[in-house]
């Protein structure tokens, strides 16, 4: 009965993420409008960590398994980087590292700055 | 065999079978590059081409685990609650952290895919690269890029960013334990905070900390600057 729970109630906010982006026309994707739902419901106690924390950890420990066939539809459009996978893997480690240095630089400025 | 086929049970049955071994690969060598869920996809694509089953077949049980990508991100809501105490303490850095590093994220695969000579399409699937996927995949479709493409890019860049984080942060400085973590999930998501969790517990904490906020601001930033710069790319 409590799985039970659990799934209606986290398959409920999704669906209600994706009903208020699909009627108010929201810039944002439904599934992130009911990550924010489910959060604030969180903050204000109105959903408890506990009423959810099952079938969430399950789904998070699990979760590289369910974009297997997203991943797989790459071979439908193979012919699209057949030619530029290498450049595309240079330009993702070139911008992996600039976004990272510059996080962590700017972060770490602003801790240095607060503490003194 | 056409109905054995067309059941949806055949997808899902190959995409378990597939993502077991791939564990089980990664359990073994313990290489970071041979992530999973890539083994898992060249393993299914393998057996389909081998095999010459059409992809439709296994996209009919395919769609149904797709399905579950959106409870899946709904519940990243989960991990952030449980870090709220490290957001209130650390709130100002690490919101100006995110949002700086994530613009000149954006901002450096636009200049990087121009310098390439990267079309749009293309463009539009590498920005999302940076987020978990869920989000990266629902992102990319809006910004007319294809998604797995988009979740080929998410792979590379979280595979970079898993081997590449202890080093990237030495070579910087980057040396107080909040920084790296913030760092490593607005670069590299889930896939990098599993590497920021081997470096310590405040990294892995703030780590997954960062994915949900680099995802919500990634969603907001990309399509402003995507709309911003199309007029003068086209």
């Amino acid at each position: 009965m409590k799985l039970f729970r659990e799934v209606i109630l986290i398959f409920g906010i999704y669906y209600i993420g994706e009903f208020l982006t699909t009627f108010l026309n929201l810039p944002i994707p439904g599934n992130l409008v009911g990550m924010l739902l489910l959060f604030l419901l969180l903050c204000c106690n109105v959903v408890k960590l506990k009423q959810v924390s099952t079938v969430s950890d399950f789904l998070l420990s699990h979760l590289s398994f369910f974009f297997i066939p997203a991943g797989v539809g790459l071979m439908s459009n193979f012919s699209l980087i057949a030619n530029a996978w290498f450049p595309i893997i240079i330009v993702c480690a070139i911008t992996t590292i600039i976004t990272m240095g510059v996080t962590g630089k700017v972060v770490q400025l602003i801790m240095k700055k607060g503490k003194k | 065999m056409e109905t054995l086929l067309q059941s949806p049970m055949f997808g899902i049955l190959l995409s378990l079978l597939a993502f077991e071994c791939a564990i089980l690969i990664q359990k073994k060598t313990k290489l970071l590059i041979l992530n999973p869920l890539m083994v898992a996809i060249v393993m299914v694509i393998l057996f389909l081409v081998v095999t010459q089953i059409d992809l439709s077949y296994y996209q009919v049980g395919g769609d149904i685990i797709n399905m579950f990508l959106g409870p899946a991100t709904v519940v990243l809501a989960v991990p952030l609650y449980r870090q709220i105490h490290n957001l209130k303490a650390y709130f100002i850095p690490i919101l100006c952290g995110i949002f700086i590093g994530t613009l000149v994220g954006l901002c450096s695969i636009l200049l990087c895919s121009v310098l390439f000579g990267f079309d749009l399409q293309m463009m539009a699937s590498l920005l999302p690269k940076s987020v978990t996927t869920p989000i990266g995949v629902e992102l990319s479709k809006q910004l007319g890029g294809i998604p797995s493409i988009t979740i080929f890019n998410i792979l590379i860049t979280g595979i970079v960013g898993a081997v590449g984080a202890d080093f990237i942060c030495k070579m910087l400085k980057i040396t107080e334990p909040v920084a790296k973590g913030i760092a490593i999930g607005t670069s590299a998501h889930a896939l990098g905070t599993t590497k920021a969790l081997q470096l310590g517990q405040t990294e892995g904490a703030m780590s997954s900390l960062a994915i949900g906020i680099a995802g919500i601001m990634t969603v907001l930033l990309a399509p402003l600057l995507w709309n911003f710069v199309l007029p003068l790319l086209a």
